[in-house]
């Protein structure tokens, strides 16, 4: 049963990864990413972390790619065009790349023999667990991620933000003769 | 088959049997409720007290012509109401619905998915609603839906953490993250709404915008951007995000009941068995019943928040409240009172 | 009892790691590149979880926590650049923003 389940939901994670990064839509494959995240969460419920899988689902599926998805709609990203040029070499070269990446990886495992997994342990799973070594042993490490977020929050605010100068009040994006540093700099240039 | 999984199946049957029911009757309750409020007669020619029009809406639905914009993305445009209903049927799988039963030796919690994460898995589910909103106004292909879907999720995700932290105040003095823990937590003790009234407060408000009932309702509303995000949806489309937001509404109502009003327990009865979950069944959806009816009550009596006043209260009145609930509940629960 | 070996796990994680780089390797959208990146620090925590379960540890459970903490943060920060940059160039087609060339 649990061969079953793990079979089914490694295919589909595999098939929506793919379809992530192949995908010429950006909406599509944000949305394929969702796909993706779901496998990943049923998979780590699987080995015995149910609160991380809902955790995934919480966060990465319901807040990151939204975030995601929001951005795409708010640039009107269009669909990719045919890659071109020194793009499509990159291809020729990251492919094979992934391809001795994974045989590496497979012959590790291969000569290793399969080791089968642990038997789940209550402690492991639990919720009560986790919490304490949270708030024990990692104190410091949960209190500098907190500080990080803050951060990551003001300076997103601030990096999203029109400029100060905009005359125009309507909206993220600016007038066409929105003069930024680099425009400026270009037009000083000979 | 393993007897675990029938009992899960069954579970799931009586609550999806409850579930299902909800739209066809809230639609009734709505337009009869709406029209009470507004002084006139409401529907009241198909069947006695006009009970059968929601089987007269249901044929229409069938029977209307489904009509897809030209220019929409084809399968996002027919995904959207798939993912409305998706978090709508899977939220609910974490309610207790009465004691434990023991049946033939095994004692069988009366939740679908017992599980240690409990109401955390609930607001993860309940956070997908918002791709059927963003998915459903960007298929369109229409300038008012896209802005209507945009507002909407803006809206769902905003309104997300205040009630996800006036969810956790409640969490602090039980110690656990299952509903049925907090039902017994709620037994021993009073409901939970009578200390936490702030909280209960924020949760409402919160729930509220989650669902995109009025007073938060923009993104959909009839005299706002034509229709909002579901303006090209007809027919059976159209009737599935109908039937995904009631149902919506009806898990928040059960998780608001269970978290703030004991649920499926009554103070002072304690019968077990078969008999006991009947009557915790029953008194389930008197409770959701009457959460639903504030809800339609609400809707006719508030007129609508502009979209700006609608974020400035989520970020700078909700939250701020939601934590300040958390921080006196967190005071209270360390100096024993709860 | 699980019939699953760890291997498994570890060559799904492997799999979609590699997916992940080729995506951020050759896509042209700087959304794209970003979404391809999401998807290599999923297989790096599905990793992470595969064996803090074999070895009985939970600490791997705990990196995963704030793998997806500092997730979520690099997300929101990179996607404001995004907007940032939209704003000055008008296309995120990373061909077109080479400022650092010559």
């Amino acid at each position: 049963m649990e061969t079953f389940i793990f079979l089914i939901f490694a295919a589909l994670a595999v098939a929506s990864s793919l379809v992530v990064v192949m995908h010429r839509s950006p909406v599509y494959a944000t949305m394929s990413l969702v796909v993706t995240l779901f496998s990943v969460a049923v998979l780590f419920v699987l080995l015995g972390a149910p609160f991380l899988g809902t955790l995934q689902i919480l966060i990465y599926a319901g807040a990151i790619v939204v975030l995601f998805l929001f951005v795409i709609m708010l640039l009107n990203l269009q669909k990719e065009g045919e890659a071109a040029g020194r793009r499509r070499g990159q291809l020729w070269v990251a492919l094979p790349g992934a391809l001795i990446f994974i045989g590496m990886v497979g012959l590790v495992f291969w000569r290793a023999g399969a080791p089968d997994l642990q038997p789940l342990t209550e402690d492991l799973v639990s919720l009560k667990g986790l919490a304490t070594a949270l708030f024990t042993d990692y104190l410091l490490p949960f209190e500098i991620v907190g500080l990080l977020l803050l951060v990551a929050v003001i300076g997103a605010t601030v990096a999203a933000r029109k400029a100060p100068d905009a005359a125009d009040d309507s909206g993220v994006l600016p007038r066409e003769d929105f003069v930024t540093e680099e425009t400026a700099r270009k037009e000083a240039r000979p | 088959m393993n007897p675990g999984l029938v009992a899960t199946l069954l579970k799931y049957a009586v609550m999806f049997g409850v579930f299902i029911n909800v739209a066809p009757i809230m639609n009734w309750v709505e337009r009869r409720a709406c029209a009470y409020i507004q002084d006139r007669p409401g529907p009241n020619r198909v069947g006695p007290l006009g009970l059968f029009q929601p089987l007269a809406d249901a044929a229409k639905f069938m029977f209307k012509e489904d009509v897809t914009p030209a220019a929409a993305d084809k399968l996002l445009y027919l995904m959207a109401p798939v993912l409305a209903l998706l978090p709508a049927f899977t939220t609910f799988v974490i309610i207790p619905f009465g004691p434990d039963l023991t049946v033939s030796g095994r004692t069988i919690p009366l939740v679908v998915a017992p599980v240690d994460t409990g109401v955390l898995l609930f607001l993860a589910l309940s956070s997908l609603a918002v791709y059927s909103l963003v998915l459903a106004g960007y298929a369109s292909n229409n300038k008012f839906s896209l802005i209507g879907g945009i507002r909407a999720s803006a809206q769902l995700i905003s309104y997300e953490l205040a009630l996800t932290l006036s969810v956790l105040a409640v969490l602090l003095p039980v110690n656990s993250f299952r509903l049925s823990d907090i039902v017994a937590y709620q037994q021993a003790h009073v409901w939970n709404f009578i200390p936490q009234i702030l909280g209960f407060f924020v949760f409402l408000v919160a729930s509220f915008a989650e669902t995109n009932r009025l007073p938060f309702d923009l993104p959909e509303a009839e005299s706002e951007l034509i229709a909002g995000f579901h303006t090209e949806y007809s027919a059976m489309r159209f009737a599935a995000f109908f039937q995904a937001e009631y149902t919506n509404m009806a898990a928040l109502a059960a998780l608001g009941v269970t978290l703030f009003f004991g649920g499926w327990s009554l103070p002072g009865v304690h019968i077990g068995g078969w008999l006991g979950a009947i009557v915790g069944l029953v008194t389930l959806i008197a409770k959701i019943g009457i959460c639903m009816a504030v809800f339609v009550w609400v809707r006719w009596t508030f007129p609508r928040f502009r979209y700006d006043q609608l974020m400035r209260l989520g970020w700078k009145v909700l939250l701020p409240l939601s934590i300040l609930n958390l921080i006196v509940v967190a005071a209270m629960t360390l100096a024993g009172w709860l | 009892m699980s019939s699953v070996p760890i291997s498994w796990y570890l060559m799904l994680a492997a799999l979609l790691f590699a997916i992940g780089t080729v995506g951020a390797l050759t896509r042209r959208n700087g959304i794209s590149i970003f979404l391809s990146i999401e998807l290599m620090l999923n297989a790096a925590n599905l990793t992470l979880v595969a064996f803090s379960r074999q070895m009985g540890d939970r600490t791997g459970q705990l990196i995963v926590f704030f793998v997806m903490a500092v997730a979520a943060a690099e997300a929101a920060v990179g996607l404001a650049l995004f907007i940032a940059v939209f704003r000055a160039r008008r296309t995120i087609d990373i061909n077109r923003l080479n400022l650092m060339r010559g």
